[in-house]
């Protein structure tokens, strides 16, 4: 073996390990949360764990229903309001404007999503939240506020990925269908949503990941109230802010809620995750 | 996108080792003459101030404040995992054979926006709001407006104690909009005219009005006169009579100087001297 190719070798094995380290990172992640979280499902039963509406810790009550019911509107709320923008947004991109124009827009859009949660949360406290609470009522912390703020913070996954796959699609595609006559938005109702499809949707799932899964932001505007919301103007928490909030103080059966907390949402996201890769992988073939 | 991804996983991951390297090089140097000082968050920040103060004068000694909690600290004195506990509530009976002494008392001000024009409450009322019975300012003496009632997280220090001295057996309202923290229950309040919390009685501003308790205005004077109904005790919990390092940093505490510190941070001294 020659120098350079015993020199190749250790940076392949070298390569190898910190790869696996990042695995096996997942991996007692995985195996830690269900250890801690498990044995409270199993010994309260998890029925009653899932279903039950009262979170009271201190007196060994968990209920984790009004989390769970918290954290779907949220999300969806989320969707309503990133879905329609995003994919508008990705259309307008792909196909009504100039090269030069996307070239600005696209980065910039992207460049969103690397603003910290913290900003949006923050800039939803001082902005979004009494604007909501003088014009509509209510303490303005609210199911509205979070799913508009966290609407917006999926818009970055929504389009970049929409616009991937909206570009993905043979240009033979669109050059055909506008031959025959149709119009740029007939083109793009008719011939370019259906070819997209599956990556649109991945996006969509890919947005609906994120929004499950944020906490800070939904923790400063959310109010965080243990109770399912009446009204889209009621305080909310979600399965995240709840172990976010509570994990500072939490000991014994009340720290074992809080994994518990943390297996639904990693089965959530398990179960998202699995449907976008399904749909993507659907797209390549 | 998953390239992207992987690659801040290993960033992590580095970012660990490197600190458990730094921690157990740190362990090594801080163990000699280490005090270690755990428990209640709401004592912890005046704990840190002592910690620093008394570090300064005693050079080579050190302190080392930690939170995780009122039974967290009174478990680390059990344990023997602390030097100290600290508990911002009443020992339990289980807990009795513990030796506490009280270092500081803190009041609670219930607390409502500047515009309130309610500023006298009953006990009972301040009850029954947080209880969800009463649910408009209309019934407390104000205009006919919703409550907004905000509280701490449940295993808060602070949560504990008004759970204790104002609701009882009774639960908090569920509903109720929760915050982690004494500087956000104050900033909700300070911005939402029908809203209500409760917040330490030192870290109350002029941006949100502290309510007369049953005609007794929350202050210093009246908690040292004991009329103020919400007081806790800021307690040092260990088990059997403290070792010498203990001792003299709870000496500390006691002193003039110590008790002065808490004072000017907005807590009650226990002496006057």
């Amino acid at each position: 073996m020659t120098r350079l190719e015993r020199k190749e070798s250790l940076i392949r094995i070298a390569l190898l390990v910190v790869a696996f380290s990042a695995v096996s990172v997942l991996v007692v992640i995985t195996v830690f949360i269900i250890e801690e979280g498990t044995p409270i499902m199993v010994k309260y039963g998890f029925k009653k764990f899932l279903f039950n509406l009262d979170w009271f810790p201190s007196e060994e009550s968990y209920g984790l229903l009004p989390m769970v019911i918290g954290s779907i509107m949220v999300t969806f709320g989320a969707l309503v309001i990133g879905v329609p923008f995003g994919l508008a947004c990705a259309v307008f991109l792909t196909e009504f404007s100039s090269k030069r124009l996307r070239r600005v827009i696209k980065p910039m859009i992207e460049l969103l999503a690397g603003i910290p949660s913290v900003v949006y949360g923050f800039m939803g406290v001082v902005i979004l939240v009494p604007f909501i609470r003088e014009t509509l009522g209510g303490p303005g912390l609210s199911v509205l506020a979070s799913s508009i703020i966290l609407g917006i913070m999926i818009l970055p996954t929504i389009i970049s990925i929409s616009v991937d796959s909206l570009e993905a699609v043979p240009p033979a595609y669109r050059e055909g269908s506008i031959a025959l006559g149709a119009t740029r938005w007939q083109t793009t109702r008719m011939v370019m949503f259906p070819a997209a499809r599956s990556g649109i949707i991945a996006s969509i799932i890919l947005g609906m990941g994120r929004a499950i899964g944020e906490t800070m932001a939904v923790i400063m505007i959310a109010g965080n109230a243990i109770a399912i919301p009446r009204s889209l103007l009621d305080p909310v928490r979600t399965l995240t802010s709840n172990i976010a909030l509570e994990m500072a103080y939490a000991s014994g059966e009340h720290r074992q809620a809080l994994f518990a907390t943390g297996v639904i949402l990693f089965v959530i996201i398990m179960i998202l995750n699995t449907i976008a890769n399904v749909t993507s992988k659907r797209r390549k073939a | 996108m998953t390239i992207r991804r992987i690659h801040s996983i290993h960033k992590v991951v580095f970012f660990f080792l490197a600190m458990l390297a730094l921690n157990a090089g740190c362990s090594r140097t801080a163990a000699d003459k280490g005090l270690t000082v755990a428990g209640s968050t709401s004592i912890q920040p005046f704990a840190d101030h002592w910690a620093e103060v008394y570090m300064h004068e005693h050079p080579g000694y050190t302190v080392n404040v930690q939170g995780g909690g009122s039974s967290a600290g009174i478990q680390a004195a059990k344990s023997g995992a602390a030097d100290i506990g600290m508990s911002s509530r009443e020992l339990k009976d289980d807990e009795k054979d513990l030796l506490e002494i009280v270092v500081a008392r803190d009041g609670l001000a219930v607390i409502v926006h500047p515009e309130n024009p309610v500023d006298d409450l009953s006990l009972v009322q301040v009850q029954n709001i947080f209880a969800g019975n009463i649910r408009s300012w209309k019934y407390a003496g104000g205009p006919d407006r919703e409550i907004h009632v905000v509280t701490r997280e449940e295993g808060s220090g602070t949560r504990g104690a008004f759970q204790e001295m104002v609701m009882g057996k009774s639960r908090i309202f569920p509903r109720a909009i929760v915050q982690d923290s004494n500087g956000t229950v104050r900033e909700i309040v300070a911005n939402d005219p029908a809203s209500i919390g409760y917040i330490s009685l030192g870290l109350v501003n002029e941006r949100v009005k502290a309510v007369r308790l049953n005609g007794v205005e929350p202050s210093h004077e009246h908690i040292e006169e004991k009329k103020y109904a919400l007081v806790r005790p800021f307690l040092f919990v260990t088990s059997g009579p403290p070792k010498p390092a203990a001792q003299d940093f709870i000496n500390f505490v006691l002193s003039r100087e110590g008790q002065e510190l808490v004072e000017r941070d907005g807590l009650i001294p226990v002496f006057r001297n």
